[in-house]
Formats: structure tokens, C-alpha cells, sequence
């Protein structure tokens, strides 16, 4: 079992301190390449979650059986199978959003953050905790899918969530926000260079957060309160 | 030191100040040929540019004095500004030079440490981002019969009301872009040529601003402000290239002197590729960078998807310049070339 400080030394450190977009940079293409809007982006942050959850658990479950010389191949073929598992159920089930994600869902398969998970972490340590790593370091992929998305939508079209009825159906048509009315539009935000000039700006903050925050803790140390 | 009768203009402040003054004659010829909005895009540009230079100063720690009155963001802003349609709306300017200044600028680490020239890269986003209201061009005067007032251009950038047909009235294609339609259209160039908007060699009036870039970049040769190389090889560039097609079919692509004869071209070739920051700086570099960046501008005049192509191609220059610059260095004085098989 695990212990609830473990617990969120692992979350914290998926959600912020390694995070993989921000800090690792990691995974950087579908990174870049779906983060156009929020739904695309957090479509893809919780497929890629998923898959990383499940890889991280059956990698865990056998990795004191598999030889070491062979151990990338195996992890490979368990990654490479879930996401099979993954595109077939988007295809079934949310069919026009499948589509519109395209080749991103089977190149799931080679987005290194989930070989490095797999690697670096559950082929040593138990299930439990590889899992939890695992669903940690997607959920902070995520996140930062979705800060970039919402950041690219709103400033590229002024919405947020449109594309939401090709995951709800024609129904949830009316869930999109029209943040900005009678909003010109920016294109380069949606075209690639606003995907790298976000990136870019969200690190940087990012790393001047960090920045401030050890500037202060080594205040802190030299003037004991 | 000098000695006291020669008189000294490399500071960046004279430098500039020097670039500014010679863009005058162009900024006077605009005025003439195509009315006074020009001025109210130039002056809202420069407002825009010295709020976002004195702004990022602050943010990043510097003086604001020393820097802000360096003229160096007037520069950038003006250069934008007669690059954009002269009815552009004021958020276009305004978004164009903040992304010259803060962007491409201050984030690359303010003057000196820019790879990309800012006011290039404005435009680009903007040509990018906003393709249709980059279409805006008042056209010349001479085609036009009810001329705007500086009042009414005021009034059309700022987003007055002002009846669609007035702007219909003053507002038509640029001579690429009238040059691109047709080629689109399967017309030929002689075809094409006929329209009143293409005049002696480029376009009615246009040919003429053109002229008037030429000037000032002139006196800002025999000042030596700028080198030879830089104007010379991009406007070879341009002339080769389109010589080159042009001869091989003359129906499908344009006249070398209509491609030399564009403001765009003069402006980029005395004002824009000459930045000492983001060009080459040895002497055969600048030959490659110039001859490469109007090499490119016709490529991306015939087969992109924009009319005109000075931007990218000094862009993508910009890109080169570092390589350029490690494999043209120029011997040191004395040293004696490495290849040569020594004497036996």
C-alpha cells in the first residue's frame, strides 16, 4: 500500500516539479500539434493519461518476469497494443472527434513520455505506485494541453470548448463559449508559430515561478524568522 | 578620437537618426502620390512602438532614457508602418508593432540580440494572421477620383463611419497583387498589363514611391551608413530571378523592371536588409544574404501563397545569417590561404 505523503509526492511531481511539458519538455510534437483548441487538447491529454495508466500498471505487474536485454521491445508491444485498444474505442465511440485527431491517436504509441514512464519508473517500482506516476504525469501532460489550448482558442477565434459537440454530439452545440463577440480572430495563434510562442511564454513563466520561489527559500534560510 | 573636421556617425542614435531622415523623400513621394493617411498609420505606429519599448525597458530592468530616445523603436515603427496597407485599421498597426517590439525585439533581447528584424517580423504575423484586412491599399491618387482627406483617413483607420463605398472608391489592388490575380486567372502578362494601376515599369505611382525609397537609400550609401553589397546583390537578385523566367516566358511571369520597381523591393533592399543587427556582416556574406533574400522574394512572389515575398525572404535570410557569417570570414590581413600546397 501507499502512504498518503507518497501519494502526493508523486502527484506534485507529475503536476509540477517533472512536469513533461513544461519542465521535462517531453512529447513536445502532438504537444504542439493538438493543442489548437481545448477539447482537441484535453481529448488527447486523457487518451494519452489513460494509456500511460495502463501501460505503467502491466509493465509493473511484469517487470521482475521480463529479461533485461529484451525489456523495451515488451514495453513497446504493451504500449503499442492499449493504444490499438484506445483508437478503436475513440473510433466506435466518438467517431467525428477520432477524425478530427487523426493520426495523433496512434502515434500515441511512440510519444516518448509514455516509454519513459514505463522505463524510468514502473519497471521499478510496484503497480500501485507506477499507476499513480503514471496517471500524474498525464494529468500534468494535460493540463498543460489545456492551458495551451484554451490559451490558442481564445486568442486565435475567441471561443472556448468549440469542437465540443464532435465528442457530446449535435446537442452540446450550444456548450461552446463565445468568449470575445464580434472577435476579429488571430490566425497565427491557431497556425503552428502560436503553438511554439505559447509554449514558449507558459515556460518561461514556469521557470521564472521557480526561479522566485527558490530566490525566496534561500531568503528564508538566511534569515531565520 | 577623430580629428575634429570628420565628422563621427556611428552611434546608434545618429545611425538612426540618419535612417529616419532618409526615409523623408519615400514618406514626402507617399504623401503625393497616394494622400496623408500614411502619416496618421506612421504616427500611430510611433506612439505604439515607444509605449512598448518604454514598457519592456521597465519590465526588463533598463533605463528608459537612454534607450527610448536611441530612435531605434521609430525606426522599427516606421518601417512597419509603410510596409502595412495605408488604410489599415489601427488594431492591425497596433498589434503589428507590438509584436515588432515586444516579440521579436525585446524577447530576443532588445537591441543588438535579435535574429529576426522586428519590424519584418510585424509584418509577417499580420500578413499571416489578418490576410484580409491586409488588402486595404489606398490606391494612387491619379486613379482615384475622390481623394480622402487626412480627416477621412483618420476616420477609416480608427474605424469611423465611413460608407463602404467611399472605401471601395479609394482602396484597389496593389500591382502585384492585381499582377497575381490575373496569372490566377490564366490571363497573360501582356494581358494583364493593361490595367490602369501598372504604369511605366511597376505600378501607377507605385513605381514612383519606389523611386523615392531609392533616393534616400542613396544617401544613405554615400554617407556610408550603409555598405554597397547588401542593396546591390538583392536587387541583382531580384533582376536575375525574374530576368531568368521572364525570358524563358514572357507570358507567365513578370517583367524584371515591374519586380525591381516595387516600394517593397527598394524599401526592403536600402532600409530592411541592411539592418547591421539581422544581416550578414562580412563583406562576401552580405553578397550571399542580399543576392538570396531577392532570389527568394521572386520565388515567393510566383509560387506563394502571398503577392508580395520581401518579408519571408529577408526572414528566412535573417534565418542564414549565422551560417553565412562562420563561412565567409575574410582572411586576417598577411595570412596566406590554408588550401594553397606549399612551395617545394
Amino acid at each position: 500500500m501507499m502512504t498518503m505523503s507518497e501519494f502526493r509526492s508523486l502527484f506534485h511531481n507529475g503536476l509540477i516539479k517533472q512536469n513533461t511539458g513544461l519542465v521535462q519538455l517531453l512529447g513536445l510534437c502532438p504537444l504542439l500539434a493538438i493543442s489548437s483548441n481545448v477539447i482537441n487538447a484535453l481529448s488527447l491529454g486523457l487518451a494519452t493519461t489513460l494509456v500511460m495508466a495502463a501501460s505503467s500498471g502491466a509493465v509493473s505487474g511484469i517487470r521482475n518476469f521480463v529479461p533485461n536485454e529484451i525489456r523495451i521491445p515488451v514495453f513497446v508491444l504493451i504500449i503499442a497494443a492499449l493504444v490499438t485498444v484506445i483508437d478503436l474505442a475513440m473510433n466506435a465511440f466518438v467517431h467525428p472527434l477520432y477524425l478530427v485527431l487523426g493520426i495523433f491517436i496512434p502515434l500515441i504509441t511512440t510519444n516518448c513520455i509514455v516509454l519513459a514512464r514505463a522505463e524510468a519508473f514502473a519497471a521499478k517500482n510496484r503497480p500501485l505506485h507506477s499507476v499513480v506516476d503514471a496517471v500524474a504525469m498525464g494529468l500534468g501532460l494535460t493540463l498543460v494541453l489545456v492551458v495551451l489550448g484554451a490559451i490558442r482558442e481564445l486568442a486565435g477565434q475567441g471561443t472556448l470548448l468549440s469542437g465540443i459537440d464532435l465528442a457530446f454530439g449535435e446537442a452540446a452545440k450550444g456548450w461552446v463559449l463565445q468568449v470575445l463577440p464580434g472577435y476579429h480572430g488571430f490566425l497565427l495563434a491557431i497556425l503552428p508559430p502560436g503553438a511554439f510562442l505559447a509554449l514558449g511564454v507558459l515556460i518561461a513563466a514556469n521557470n521564472w515561478k521557480t526561479a522566485r520561489a527558490e530566490q525566496r527559500a534561500r531568503v528564508a534560510v538566511l534569515v531565520p524568522a | 578620437m577623430p580629428a575634429p573636421f570628420i565628422l563621427d556617425r556611428t552611434s546608434v542614435t545618429q545611425v538612426m537618426a540618419w535612417v529616419l531622415a532618409a526615409l523623408l523623400p519615400g514618406i514626402a513621394a507617399y504623401v503625393w502620390l497616394f494622400g496623408p493617411g500614411i502619416l496618421v498609420t506612421l504616427s500611430l505606429a510611433t506612439v505604439t512602438a515607444l509605449a512598448a519599448e518604454a514598457a519592456m525597458l521597465k519590465a526588463r530592468g533598463y533605463p528608459a532614457k537612454p534607450f527610448l530616445t536611441d530612435l531605434s523603436a521609430i525606426v522599427t515603427a516606421w518601417l512597419l508602418a509603410l510596409s502595412l496597407p495605408s488604410l489599415a485599421p489601427w488594431w492591425l498597426i497596433v498589434t503589428g508593432t507590438l509584436f515588432a517590439i515586444v516579440v521579436a525585439k525585446h524577447l530576443y533581447g532588445g537591441l543588438g540580440q535579435n535574429i529576426f528584424n522586428p519590424a519584418m517580423v510585424g509584418y509577417a504575423v499580420l500578413i499571416v494572421s489578418f490576410p484580409v484586412q491586409m488588402t486595404q491599399w489606398a490606391g494612387p491618387l491619379e486613379l482615384t477620383s475622390t481623394p480622402l482627406t487626412l480627416a477621412q483617413s483618420a476616420s477609416v483607420i480608427f474605424g469611423g463611419d465611413v460608407p463602404k463605398a467611399t472605401l471601395d472608391a479609394v482602396t484597389m489592388a496593389t500591382p502585384l497583387d492585381a499582377l497575381r490575380t490575373g496569372l490566377l486567372q490564366q490571363h497573360t502578362v501582356d494581358e494583364i498589363l493593361v490595367q490602369p494601376i501598372f504604369g511605366h515599369y511597376g505600378g501607377t505611382g507605385f513605381e514612383w514611391l519606389a523611386a523615392a525609397f531609392l533616393l534616400g537609400g542613396f544617401v544613405l550609401w554615400a554617407l556610408r551608413i550603409i555598405s554597397w553589397q547588401v542593396p546591390l546583390a538583392f536587387l541583382a537578385g531580384i533582376w536575375l530571378t525574374a530576368g531568368f523566367l521572364h525570358f524563358f516566358d514572357a507570358g507567365r511571369f513578370g517583367a524584371p523592371w515591374f519586380h525591381l520597381f516595387a516600394p517593397s523591393v527598394m524599401l526592403g533592399a536600402f532600409f530592411i536588409a541592411t539592418d547591421p543587427v539581422t544581416g550578414a556582416t562580412t563583406p562576401r556574406g552580405k553578397l550571399i544574404f542580399g543576392l538570396g533574400a531577392g532570389f527568394l522574394t521572386i520565388v515567393i512572389r510566383t509560387w506563394g501563397g502571398f503577392p508580395d515575398g520581401v518579408a519571408f525572404a529577408i526572414l528566412l535570410m535573417n534565418l542564414c545569417v549565422p551560417l553565412i557569417d562562420q563561412y565567409t570570414q575574410p582572411l586576417v590581413y598577411g595570412e596566406a590561404k590554408a588550401a594553397k600546397a606549399p612551395p617545394a
